[in-house]
Formats: C-alpha cells, sequence, structure tokens
C-alpha cells in the first residue's frame, strides 16, 4: 500500500486534467470546480504521506521501484525523503490555493487553464518523488509545456515573448543537463558495466575530479537558471509580470525551487569533490543576489516585478544557506523554501486581488488603500512581515537560521547577506507606504471592495502557515534533519580529495616556481 | 506561582487577538475595556511574582520558564522560555505599570478618535511584544520582542497613516531600527559559535571560559550588540528616527519612545553585563557614545519649539545617561535610571498631551502660554515631572541621575570628562525643560480666541494617570537613596545577583572620600539651580530678552535648531547614493546589460536561421545548381589533390 500512495499522489493531477478535457466547454463552475476538487484531493492524499512518513529513518520512504525500460536501465522509480516530502506537501497546498484564488481571473479557455494547472502540478511532483534521471528529466521538461501555455495564453501584454524567453533560458540549461545525464550514464556502465539512470545506485559512484567539474556545471547551470541566480534571473521579472496570478504562485512558489532542490539532490551528492571547488562561485552568486535583487526590487514601478526581484534576493539566501554545508544553513535554506513559497506565493495573491479589481499594477496607481480596503490592506502587511523576516513569521526563522550557518562558514557572506534584510525592508515598506498610505489620489480607487469570502479562504491558511512556522517550526526541522544530515555526509566523503587535490596543485605550483627558480641561478 | 509567568505577556496578547480578529463585530467599549484590563492584570500578575520572588534567598531567584522547543537544528537549541530574575521583575512592573497607566490615559486621549479600536489593537500588540523581550531567557526570545516592539513602533507612529510626515517617520523609524538589528544579529552569531548558546544563564556560566578579557571575539560580539542597542535606544549615530517618531499620537510617544521600547537597549547592555565586561574597549566606546548623544541631544533640545520634540530630544539624552552609566559599569544605575525617567518622561509626555489635547492639537510653544490656571491638575503633575527629570533633590531623576554622575566619575572605567559633560547635560536638561515649563504654563496666552475659548482641563480618564505618574515621580526614587545620603541603596542591592563583578584591572576600585561625593552632588545641583534661573531670566521674567539671546548666538542657535543637519547628511551620502545606484543596476546592468547579452544572442541565432531559411526556396532548380556545384567542387578536390 504505502509504495502505491506516493504515485497515487503524483498522478492524481493528471487523472484531474484528462477529467477536465472530457468536461464540456463552456461548463465552467464545474471545470473550476473540479479542477478544485482534484487539487485538494491531492493535497489530502500528501497529507496520508506525512502521517506515514517515519522521522527517524534515514533513506527513502514509500518506495517503488518497477523496470520500465530494462534494456536501457530506465526504471519506474519514486520515493522520498524528509525534504522531498517536505517539497511535495507545499506543491500540493500551494496548487489548490493557486486554484482557489484563481476563480474569477481567467476570462477564457478555463478548460485548457486548469488543465494545464493541473498537469503542471503532476510534472511538479514527478520531479520531487522520481529517483530515475531519466524520469527526473522527463518531468523537468514535462513541466515546461503547461508553464508555456500559462504565460503564453493567459497572460499579459508581453506575454509571447515573456513565455519564449522562459522557455528558451530553461532549455538552455536543460540541454546541457542532458548530455551530462547520458555521460553519467555511460560513465556508470563503464565502471560498473550495467546501464542504469537509478539515481541511488549513481549517488556516490567513483568520479574523477575533472569529470566531476564538467558534470557539476552542466547540471549546475540547468539549476541555476532555475533558481533562478545572478546574472541568469532576467527571465524571471518578465514571467512573473506576465503570468496569470495562478501561474506566478506556481512559478514562484514552486518551480524556482526545483532548482534549490536539483541542487540537493543531484548535484551535491552526486559530485562531492565539485561541490567543494563550486562553493565560493556559488557562494559569491548568491550573495550578489540577495543584495542586486533587493536594490533592484526597491526602484521597480510594477509590484509584481517588485516581487519577482524580491524573490531573486530570497533565492539567493537559499542558495547561500546551501552552500555552508551545516545543519543550520542547509536546514535553514530547506526551510526558507518552504517560507518562500508561502510568503511570495501570497504576495503574488494579493496582487492578483488588485488588479482583478484595478487592471493595474503600477504602485503610482495607487496610495490610501490602507483607509479603504483594511482587511486586505492588513492581509498584505502579515505577509510583507513574513517576507521581510520578522520574527515571529516564517520568513524570521529561515533568514536567522541561514545567516548563522552562513557566518560560520564564511563571515564576510554572511554579513553581506545580513544587509539584505535591511534593504528588504526598505523595499517593501516603501512599496506598502505608496500603496496603502496616504490620502486616495486617484479616484478609481474610490470605489475599491474589500476581499470576498473566497479570497478570505485562499490567504487563511497561507497566514496560518506563516505563523506556525514562525512560532512552532520543530516538526519541520524534525523531518527534513535525517535527511539533511544523509547530504552533508555525502558531500564530505568528497572533502578529502578536493583537499588532497589542493594540496598537490600547491605542491605542484611551488614546485614548478622553485624550477623556475632553478633555471633562473643556472643561467 | 512561578509557573504563571508565560501568563504576563500572554494577556496583552490574547487581548490583542481577540481584538484583531473580531474588532468588527465588538463594541468601542468592550474593545477599550479588554485592551486596558489585559495590561492591568499584567501588573497585578507582576507585583505578585515581584513580592515571590522577594521570597526567595537573594542567590536563588532565577527562575526560568521553558514553553516549548522553538529552533531545534543540529547544536542549537532554541527554547522559547522565560526568566524571571530581579532585573526582569523591575522591567514588568515597569512596562505593566506605566503601560496600564498610559493606557487609561488613551481612553480618554483618543477617545474621538474614527481609528481608536485599531490604536488599541496595536498596543496591546505593543505590550505583548515588550513584555516578551524583558522576559526572554535568551538573545532570540528577546529579539523576538525587539522586532515586535519595533513593528509595533512602526504601526503606531504611522497610526494616522494619511499624513504623509507620519507614514514617513514610521517608514524611518523601522529601516533605522532594522539598520540597528543588523548588529544585533551579527553579534548573536558571534556569541553563539564562541559559546555555543544563547541562553543567558547559561551564557553567564561560559562566558568567563569561553572568552578571553578584551579579546577580539568578544570585543566585536559587543560592539555589534551595542550597535543593535544605538538602534533602538537611539543612540548616535542612528538616534535620527526618534524626534520624527513623534508624529505618533502621544500617548503613543508616551509609551514607546519615552518609557519602554526605547530603553529596550538599555535593557540588553544591562541583560549582557557579564559579556560587556569582559571587553573594555566596548565600555569605553558605550561610555563615548551615551556621553556624546546626552550633551548633544540636550543642545538639541534647547533650540525646539514643539512641545513634543523638546521631550523627544530630552528622551535621546536621557538614554544618553543610562547607556553612559553601562559603559562605566554601573548596570544598577543604568536600569535605576530607566525607571525613574520611565515614571517622569511618561509623565512628561502625557502632560504635554493633555495640553496639546486642550490646545486643540497646537504643539508649537510659541503659540501657548499661561495655561497654569486653564489645567491646574496637568501644571502640577507636569511641575512634578518636570523638577523629577531636573534632578531637584528628594524628587526620582536627582537619586538616579546623582548616581550616574558619581559612578561616571568614580567608577574604575569612569573618567573626569564624562561627569564634566554629564554635569553640563544636567545644566541644559533643567533649562529646556523650564524654558518648555515657562513657555507653556507661565506667562500671557498667545492663542487665537476659537483656542481659548475650548480650553479645558482634560477628563478625568487623563488627570488619574498623570497624578499616579506624579506621585512615582517624586517617590520613586526613595528606593535607591545612597549610603552617603543615609538610604540603604535597596535598589542596587536587589539587582545586585545579576550583575558580574568587574574583572579586575590594575588594582582595588580607588576608595574615594564621602566628602568628595557630597561635594560633587552640591556643585551638581547649584549649576542645576543656576540654569533654572537663566531660564526663569529670559522665558519668564523677559521674554524679548530671549529673542535678543537668540539673535547674539545666531550661528549656534541655527546648528542646534537644523538638529546639525544630520539628517540633510545621511540623505546625501547614503540613502541617495543607493536610490540611485539601484536605478543603475536596473536599467543598466539588469536591461541592457544582461538583458542585452540574452536578446542578442537569441537574435543571432534567430538572423543565423533566418539566413538559412533562405536556402530552403523550395525550388527545384536551385537545389540542382547547389548539388552540381558541391559535385564540381568534391571532383574538383579529389583530382586537384
Amino acid at each position: 500500500m504505502d509504495s502505491w500512495i506516493l504515485s497515487i499522489v503524483a498522478f492524481l493531477p493528471l487523472l484531474g486534467a484528462f477529467f477536465i478535457l472530457l468536461l464540456p466547454n463552456d461548463h465552467h463552475v464545474s471545470i473550476k470546480h473540479s479542477a478544485w476538487f482534484f487539487s485538494i484531493l491531492t493535497f489530502v492524499a500528501s497529507l496520508c504521506l506525512l502521517f506515514r512518513f517515519d522521522t527517524v529513518a534515514t533513506g527513502m520512504q514509500f518506495v517503488a521501484n518497477i523496470p520500465w525500460v530494462s534494456e536501457l536501465g530506465i526504471s519506474y522509480h519514486v520515493g522520498i525523503d524528509g525534504i522531498s516530502l517536505l517539497l511535495v506537501l507545499l506543491t500540493t497546498f500551494l496548487t489548490s490555493i493557486a486554484i482557489l484564488s484563481t476563480f474569477s481571473a481567467v476570462e477564457h479557455s478555463h478548460k485548457g487553464f486548469y488543465a494545464s494547472l493541473l498537469l503542471l502540478e503532476t510534472g511538479m511532483l514527478g520531479v520531487f518523488v522520481t529517483l530515475d534521471l531519466f524520469m527526473f528529466y522527463v518531468f523537468w521538461e514535462v513541466m515546461l509545456i503547461p508553464m508555456y501555455f500559462l504565460i503564453g495564453v493567459w497572460g499579459g501584454q508581453r506575454r509571447v515573448y515573456a513565455a519564449i524567453k522562459f522557455v528558451l533560458f530553461t532549455m538552455v540549461g536543460s540541454l546541457l543537463m542532458l548530455v551530462a545525464l547520458l555521460v553519467l550514464y555511460f560513465e556508470y556502465h563503464t565502471i560498473f558495466g550495467e546501464y542504469t539512470f537509478d539515481l541511488l545506485k549513481i549517488t556516490g559512484m567513483p568520479l574523477t575530479r575533472e569529470m566531476q567539474m564538467w558534470l557539476f556545471a552542466a547540471f549546475g547551470l540547468a539549476f541555476i537558471i532555475k533558481v533562478p541566480m545572478w546574472p541568469f534571473h532576467t527571465w524571471l521579472p518578465d514571467a512573473h509580470v506576465e503570468a496569470p496570478t495562478a501561474g506566478s504562485v506556481i512559478l514562484a512558489g514552486v518551480l524556482l525551487k526545483m532548482g534549490a532542490y536539483g541542487f540537493l539532490r543531484f548535484c551535491l551528492p552526486i559530485f562531492p569533490v565539485a561541490t567543494f571547488e563550486f562553493m565560493p562561485l556559488i557562494s559569491v552568486l548568491a550573495v550578489i543576489g540577495i543584495i542586486y535583487g533587493a536594490l533592484v526590487a526597491m526602484v521597480q514601478k510594477d509590484i509584481k516585478s517588485l516581487v519577482a526581484f524580491s524573490s531573486v534576493s530570497h533565492m539567493g539566501f537559499i542558495m547561500l544557506g546551501m552552500m555552508t554545508l551545516n545543519l543550520q544553513g542547509m536546514e535553514g535554506s530547506i526551510i526558507q523554501m518552504i517560507n518562500h513559497g508561502i510568503s511570495t506565493g501570497a504576495l503574488f495573491i494579493l496582487v492578483g486581488m488588485i488588479y482583478e479589481r484595478r487592471h493595474t499594477r503600477l504602485i503610482s496607481e495607487y496610495g490610501g488603500l490602507a483607509g479603504r480596503v483594511p482587511v486586505y490592506s492588513t492581509f498584505f502587511m502579515i505577509v510583507l512581515l513574513s517576507s521581510i523576516g520578522v520574527p515571529g513569521t516564517n520568513g524570521f526563522i529561515g533568514e536567522f537560521t541561514i545567516l548563522l550557518g552562513a557566518w560560520s562558514y564564511n563571515k564576510v557572506y554572511a554579513i553581506l547577506a545580513a544587509s539584505g534584510v535591511i534593504f528588504a525592508a526598505c523595499y517593501m515598506l516603501w512599496m506598502y507606504q505608496r500603496v496603502f498610505y496616504g490620502k486616495i489620489t486617484n479616484k478609481a480607487n474610490e470605489k475599491l471592495t474589500d476581499l470576498t469570502l473566497r479570497e478570505k479562504v485562499v490567504l487563511v491558511p497561507l497566514v496560518i502557515m506563516i505563523f506556525w512556522i514562525g512560532f512552532y517550526p520543530k516538526p519541520f526541522f524534525e523531518l527534513m534533519e535525517p535527511s539533511v544530515k544523509t547530504i552533508i555526509t555525502q558531500v564530505e566523503k568528497g572533502r578529502g580529495m578536493y583537499e588532497a587535490n589542493k594540496e598537490a596543485r600547491a605542491v605542484q605550483s611551488a614546485l614548478d616556481e622553485e624550477a623556475a627558480n632553478g633555471n633562473g641561478d643556472d643561467q | 506561582m512561578f509557573e504563571y509567568i508565560f501568563i504576563v505577556p500572554l494577556l496583552p496578547l490574547l487581548a490583542f487577538i481577540i481584538n484583531g480578529l473580531f474588532h468588527n463585530r465588538l463594541s468601542k467599549g468592550f474593545v477599550q475595556t479588554l485592551a486596558v484590563g489585559a495590561p492591568g492584570l499584567s501588573f497585578i500578575l507582576s507585583i505578585a511574582l515581584f513580592f515571590k520572588l522577594l521570597t526567595l534567598e537573594p542567590s536563588q531567584r532565577v527562575v526560568e520558564q521553558v514553553l516549548f522547543s522553538w529552533i531545534p537544528v543540529g547544536s542549537l537549541q532554541l527554547d522559547f522560555a522565560f526568566l524571571l530574575d530581579p532585573l526582569s521583575a523591575v522591567m514588568i512592573l515597569v512596562v505593566s505599570g506605566v503601560g496600564f497607566l498610559i493606557h487609561v490615559y488613551s481612553i480618554g486621549y483618543m477617545a474621538h478618535d474614527p481609528g481608536v479600536k485599531r490604536f488599541f489593537i496595536y498596543m496591546n500588540l505593543f505590550m505583548f511584544s515588550m513584555l516578551t523581550l524583558v522576559l526572554g531567557n535568551n538573545l532570540i526570545v528577546l529579539f523576538i520582542g525587539w522586532e515586535g516592539v519595533g513593528l509595533c513602533s512602526y504601526l503606531l507612529i504611522g497610526f494616522w497613516f494619511t499624513k504623509k510626515s507620519a507614514a514617513d517617520a514610521g517608514k524611518k523609524a523601522f529601516i533605522v531600527n532594522r539598520i540597528g538589528d543588523f548588529g544585533f544579529l551579527l553579534g548573536s552569531f558571534i556569541i553563539f559559535w564562541a559559546a555555543g548558546t544563547l541562553q543567558f544563564t547559561e551564557l553567564a556560566q561560559k562566558a568567563p571560559d569561553a572568552f578571553i578579557v578584551g579579546g577580539g571575539v568578544v570585543t566585536w560580539a559587543t560592539l555589534l550588540l551595542f550597535f543593535g542597542a544605538t538602534g533602538k535606544s537611539a543612540q548616535i549615530p542612528l538616534y535620527i528616527w526618534l524626534p520624527d517618531a513623534m508624529e505618533g499620537p502621544t500617548p503613543v510617544s508616551a509609551l514607546i519612545h519615552a518609557a519602554t521600547m526605547v530603553t529596550a537597549g538599555v535593557y540588553m547592555l544591562v541583560r549582557l553585563n557579564f559579556l560587556f565586561v569582559l571587553a573594555p574597549t566596548t565600555m569605553l566606546v558605550v561610555a563615548i557614545v551615551g556621553c556624546a548623544t546626552a550633551f548633544i541631544a540636550a543642545t538639541i533640545g534647547l533650540a525646539q519649539n514643539d512641545i513634543k520634540r523638546v521631550l523627544a530630544y530630552s528622551t535621546v539624552s536621557q538614554l544618553g545617561y543610562m547607556m553612559m552609566a553601562c559603559g562605566v559599569a554601573a548596570f544598577t544605575a543604568g536600569i535605576f535610571h530607566l525607571m525613574t525617567h520611565a515614571f517622569f518622561k511618561a509623565l512628561l509626555f502625557l502632560g504635554s498631551g493633555s495640553v496639546i489635547h486642550a490646545m486643540s492639537d497646537e504643539q508649537d510653544m510659541r503659540k501657548m502660554g499661561g495655561l497654569r490656571k486653564h489645567l491646574p491638575i496637568t501644571y502640577k503633575t507636569f511641575l512634578m515631572g518636570t523638577l523629577a527629570i531636573a534632578g531637584i533633590p528628594l524628587f526620582s531623576g536627582f537619586f538616579s541621575k546623582d548616581e550616574i554622575l558619581w559612578k561616571s566619575f568614580s567608577s574604575s572605567n569612569g573618567h573626569i570628562v564624562f561627569w564634566i559633560i554629564g554635569v553640563v547635560t544636567a545644566a541644559l536638561t533643567a533649562f529646556y525643560m523650564f524654558r518648555l515649563l515657562y513657555l507653556t504654563f507661565f506667562g500671557e496666552g498667545r492663542y487665537d480666541k476659537h483656542t481659548a475659548d475650548h480650553l479645558h482641563e482634560s477628563p478625568r480618564f487623563m488627570t488619574m494617570p498623570l497624578v499616579a505618574l506624579a506621585v512615582l515621580s517624586v517617590v520613586g526614587g526613595w528606593i535607591g537613596i545612597p549610603y552617603v545620603l543615609g538610604g540603604g541603596a535597596w535598589f542596587a542591592k536587589f539587582l545586585e545577583p545579576v550583575m558580574a563583578q568587574m574583572p579586575a584591572h590594575g588594582g582595588a576600585e580607588a576608595h574615594h572620600d564621602a566628602t568628595l561625593e557630597y561635594g560633587l552632588m552640591a556643585f551638581t545641583i547649584i549649576l542645576v539651580l543656576v540654569s533654572i534661573y537663566l531660564a526663569y531670566y529670559f522665558y519668564r521674567k523677559n521674554l524679548a530678552k530671549a529673542d535678543s539671546l537668540r539673535q547674539s548666538l545666531s550661528v549656534f542657535h541655527k546648528a542646534v535648531y537644523n538638529k546639525y543637519w544630520v539628517d540633510e547628511f545621511y540623505g546625501a551620502t547614503i540613502v541617495r547614493p543607493i536610490v540611485n545606484g539601484s536605478i543603475f543596476l536596473w536599467k543598466i546592468v539588469d536591461v541592457l546589460l544582461i538583458d542585452g547579452i540574452a536578446n542578442g544572442l537569441a537574435r543571432i541565432v534567430g538572423d543565423m536561421s533566418e539566413t538559412f531559411r533562405r536556402m530552403q526556396t523550395g525550388y527545384l532548380r536551385g537545389y540542382l545548381t547547389a548539388f552540381l556545384i558541391g559535385v564540381v567542387l568534391v571532383i574538383g578536390f579529389l583530382v586537384v589533390r
């Protein structure tokens, strides 16, 4: 039984998508409701995973491993550990919320819209649960298609440009990843005489330092673009600004986490030596992202692109935490993935709500909303506080543990990253002031209506999560701790080779220098 | 009894939650009762806890209550836990007591404001945060309160958010405090990785082993924490937010920006006194910054015309005294002054609120005068507060300020320079406070007819807290009368168990003669009386002389009136470059450079495909020609080879 739950969770949305396609075109209400029904069902199913999950065990759980194309070593191999469980829960939770939030936003082709969202959910869940590299690649690419349509068909004015940019950026990365994947596959055959895409077998296989470097770079590029890290982030603001609300929520909430997840699941454990080699580079990019994202967010004129740039900043925190390779930093990084999904998801939903009413996202169009729509303003304030990491909200837990971990890893990075916390307060509060405070100057805002019941139902679970993680994050840390320890052990295996190599290079260069000096003396 | 510690902050939190969720359905009366009752009950409970604590042996007065495990990650095991010891017992008494009185006052002050429910919701959240701050048993629970009070301060300063200046001031307060919090966080990181714990009692035990006295680690840690304190407690260089914070309703200024929140930095230093004494360099920095802040803020206070701004700069100045006390290792004196200051400064702010209320929201002292007759209770209580802050013997402020001044001279960390500047500041304080008193309550009324018709003493809800605070401002110092004046220094003895001993450096503390102490005390008193006379001379007897005084000192006056242009300086050197730099990053780096490269690559690929696409004309003759040329070339190549 246990081994099937995972597959049920992953493919329920797909079933939902097919079901919706069978419905008549003009039955908008039943389309919406069945989409929501299937997403809730998936969420409930994923909760079963949580309740049956063994928090003490290390290793993968709910494993199902069925040979598929055995000649090529491809199998249907799924399983989760604490980290993927949290991300699966995040995905099912956010998708059901995103679907409910979008009921009144879609204006045409309802069927395609909701089917795309559900198809997207299966793609994302697949990425998090699969333990077969081939299947991973398939899911990774499958996700692109519904997302492309979500942006390109239901998006804003520059939707086609944004959709193509999104796909091209991602494709460039994933092509290299495909090559790297095949290299791994053949390398494994050379060493062990067996063709396999099995992640658990491939993890820990002996690879030379050079090989690790090349493969890490190829995988890493795909993940860095997805995260996105500076300077590969420019697809993100465009995609966000043009995407419909539900698309933005999923994009920020889950899709970006796949890049970070990719590092955790593939780059770090499979290429431990290369991890140490690339650590400084990735950390620097992360720190640049934190500050750069925050500064650029500050001067945005469109609320949605402000939130998009804040994502760049927050994802920098996540990547920095991961690179610390200590428990505080890495667990902080994972909890921050959840936090960012919740807070930024909520921010996009909130922006979407006001957009539905006024059809603009320009900050300058607003002002004085706090007096007109107090409930909306309060929700916005709570989510904002979570986003800038005020203690008592989830954001603080993540940022604090990441920075604490970063301090023991590298003080300069920690100091620079911590300054991002100041800038976060600047851009968010400045935006809030211009949108919500002051007097209403724009006539159009005088007729704004406050949140409806449905909108409150959408936001309340997010707010509950914000405070739950803020005050009682213990269960989350307990879930992930064994898995994080496993990854750290796997990476630490590479430290010996990395340091031996560093030493060897140092000795070599010293010898070269000596030789050069010696030659000089001879002459 | 001690299992109820958590109820103290919980009560205002519950009131906040209930009022926050259901204020639309609850009547104004109910919201107010709940909001005022909660801190009232917290106060009663605090009294009970205080007396219960007194029944224990002095060395046993440390009670911890662990509620739940909060952030458990690897070696970091943070509990959500509270600590009750003499220091936090004093603090919860002051916070809940003064807080309760100010809540009562607010019923009257905010009676006609349409946002009164929202006001009380924020105030309760503040009480919760502040009580958590002083009760937290580790640095990070303290930090919940620390940023929580900052948040409430932001919300309450910007309470009248339709006013741009109010919204600006709130934002400024939050961001400046965030800059300080940056230091706080980094400081706590250093402590955690050096000592392995952030819990106060554990840290106090481990500190002597974990840190080398005067070593770089503890010096950096304490300096960074102190930087955090300069944000919260409005010290140089981060004091700039506090004067602007006066945009908030006056009870807020009294509660948050005088009595409680702004003292959080001082509290934190005292809480960590065992760390700070390990870092002599930091102590010196703290003393210098405190001393300089006390003096500079007092000079600015001389020239302000807005009644609340005078009090705001006075608060900055008095906080400087407290910091200076910490810097010279007179931690108990710092807390003593913190307490008496909470009484008299809350009183002064509430009194000024009563004046503003009566004057139909006028805050400019140049348009007041002669209010003594119209606001008798306000006047009498305000006078008590003024005498207390000026340091007139027997009033509370005298004892606490005198102890700080004496320690700044006599402590092994002290210096005669600290004492001199401290005494001059005391004289300036007396001057600007009596200037305020005379301009407001004496002389002829300088207001228009309309205002005059509306002049009235404030309602009972407002005057009762004034009277209570006036009593405290008079007698509050009597628990700390020093030995030389025949007292028992009870307050210092009570706090003794919390304080670490200074590590001995260079022999025992110099022993001073009691005669010297009397002499310095007498000198201070005389100087204070002289400046009160000067204030009387210029602002009571002949106001015209005050103008000529101002003109003869025009350069100095201009400088202090414009607050030494510090805000403008920060604007030009920090704020504007950051904003311009950000615009550059966005427009140039992001859009032009990175996107330019990405789009450029896309265009190159596109153009190339366009070129290749043209070859696929679909005409057979074209393909044949190309084929023929190819064949000829290949054959030619083979032949020539």
